[in-house]
């Protein structure tokens, strides 16, 4: 079984950065969007209230899904879009390799 | 406009802020405590209140909440005073070595030391991406709801789905000519009790209720005139209005402190570890708003840091003592006259 997945983080211009993602640490894609000093503030820490974590989720396999938290900050939050997710929802497991995201900004 | 004379003005009420009033305190120096929130605390208060916390020394757990009013109750012998709900906009650093805090509102403060315990920055609104809204802000476009009566007969869209969307527009229901609560969803993340009541409002026709919508685009000449809300993400719909409040939360922004000339990196301010001094003699920054190499953004390091900048500080203020560590076990707290 591999230790690790990549996630890639596509930039304005299209570009798309590959980042390895350990299995075995339970992170969150969140955590390995700061591990790895990307933009994402992250204020309340993966509690799901901040929104400070917002991804677009470009392409992926089967995503989980969200909690009714996840989705209600969603639904609050005025530019998400219907691919949105808080990255600090997203466990880092074995299905989420190759997902493609982008950081959505914050205000 | 007040004018407030202090040893040390500290810049944020957060944990860390309100320990360096007791770690300058128990050197005699008086302190004054300016945060934007209306509340002391920092992200303990807005963020995790009812959360405990697992990692300050000798407590094995404590909520956010009580914490804060430990703290409280710890620095109440030294007495500092406070100005809440008013960001520090502008510092200035006079001939003679000491400074002028300014506040949003105009409060000045005279002070010797600066010492910044801003955390992640101050809490500021979250805005949506609408084209020319900044045109607006002050003129039909606010952020917050500072005095209801503002809006007395006026026509009030409001955008938003959290708790602060739903409570006011529960409290202004009765005080706007025409209130419309516009919502990108189908159901409300406020608090349930607060969702019935919106909706049955609406039912009553006490306000118009438009969801699966947002609010994209603004008009008027010189003041806000119209708002186009998107109906499904489909149809615009025009609605002719005094004022437009989109409620979406607060993020934390570094704001101001960016334009104090102190040297910056990652949007933390570079402390010197001796004593976390800036590049700028007389200012200190403390708690979550430093780095330095090896930094943790823990409440406990905030603490250590705090201890180290006030005997460094004692230097500033007391230029002709010499600083002598005492024990509080052994001398007890010295209250400082109101
Ligand atoms: C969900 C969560 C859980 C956490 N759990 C822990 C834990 O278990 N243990 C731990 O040690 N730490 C924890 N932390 C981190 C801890 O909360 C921070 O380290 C701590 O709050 C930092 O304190 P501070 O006083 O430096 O800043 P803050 O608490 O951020 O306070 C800064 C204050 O400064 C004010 N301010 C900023 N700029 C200005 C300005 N220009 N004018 C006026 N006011 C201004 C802000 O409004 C704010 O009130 C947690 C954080 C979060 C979000
Ligand atoms: S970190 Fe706050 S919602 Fe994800």
């Amino acid at each position: 079984m591999k230790d690790a997945i990549n996630i890639y983080v596509e930039q304005d211009g299209g570009e798309r950065i590959e980042l390895e993602a350990p299995l075995d640490m339970n992170l969150s894609v969140m955590e390995v969007l700061k591990a790895n000093e990307f933009p994402v503030q992250a204020v309340c820490g993966g509690m799901a209230i901040c929104a400070t974590c917002h991804v677009e989720v470009l392409q992926s396999g089967e995503l989980p899904d969200m909690s009714d938290d996840e989705a209600y900050m969603l639904e609050t939050l005025p530019h998400a879009t219907d691919t949105s997710r808080l990255s600090c929802q997203l466990r880092v497991t074995p299905e989420l390799d190759g997902l493609v995201v982008r950081i959505m900004p914050e205000a | 406009m007040d004018k407030i004379t202090t040893d040390i003005c500290i810049v944020g009420a957060g944990p860390v802020g309100l320990f360096a009033v007791f770690e300058a305190g128990l050197l005699k120096m008086r302190c004054h405590v300016v945060d934007a929130l209306p509340a002391v605390g920092g992200q303990l208060s807005e963020i995790y209140p009812k959360k405990p916390i697992y990692d300050i020394p000798g407590f094995p757990e404590v909520l956010a909440g009580d914490l804060v009013k430990n703290l409280e109750q710890q620095i109440a012998p030294f007495h500092p005073t406070f100005t809440l709900g008013e960001r520090v906009d502008d510092l200035e650093k006079l001939d003679d070595g000491s400074f002028i805090v300014r506040t949003v509102a105009g409060t000045e403060i005279a002070c010797k030391v600066v010492v910044i315990a801003g955390g992640l920055g101050s809490f500021e609104p979250r805005k949506p991406a609408i084209e020319h809204l900044d045109k607006y802000e002050k003129n039909g476009v606010e952020y917050m709801v500072r005095d209801p009566e503002h809006f007395r007969d006026k026509r009030v869209v409001i955008s938003g789905g959290g708790d602060s969307a739903l409570d006011w527009t529960i409290f202004m229901a009765g005080l706007c000519k025409e209130l419309t609560l516009v919502h990108r969803g189908t159901t409300f993340r406020g608090a349930p009790e607060s969702a019935a009541k919106v909706l049955s409002m609406a039912e009553e026709g006490q306000i118009n209720l438009i969801l699966k919508s947002n609010v994209t685009e603004v008009h008027g000449e010189e003041k806000l005139e119209a708002v186009t809300v998107m109906v499904d993400n489909t149809t615009p719909h025009q609605i002719e209005v005094d004022n437009f409040i989109p409620l979406f939360g607060l993020v934390p922004k570094l704001g101001p402190i960016e334009d104090w000339g102190l040297e910056l990196e990652k949007n933390a301010i570079l402390v010197n570890t001796e004593d976390y001094s800036t590049n700028i003699p007389g200012i200190y920054a403390i708690g979550d708003i430093n780095t330095y190499p090896g930094k943790l953004k823990l409440i406990l390091c905030g603490f250590h840091e705090a201890a180290l900048m006030a005997q460094s500080a004692y230097n500033i203020i007391y230029p002709d003592k010499k600083f002598v560590l005492k024990y509080t076990t052994v001398n007890g707290i010295q209250e400082l006259q109101a």
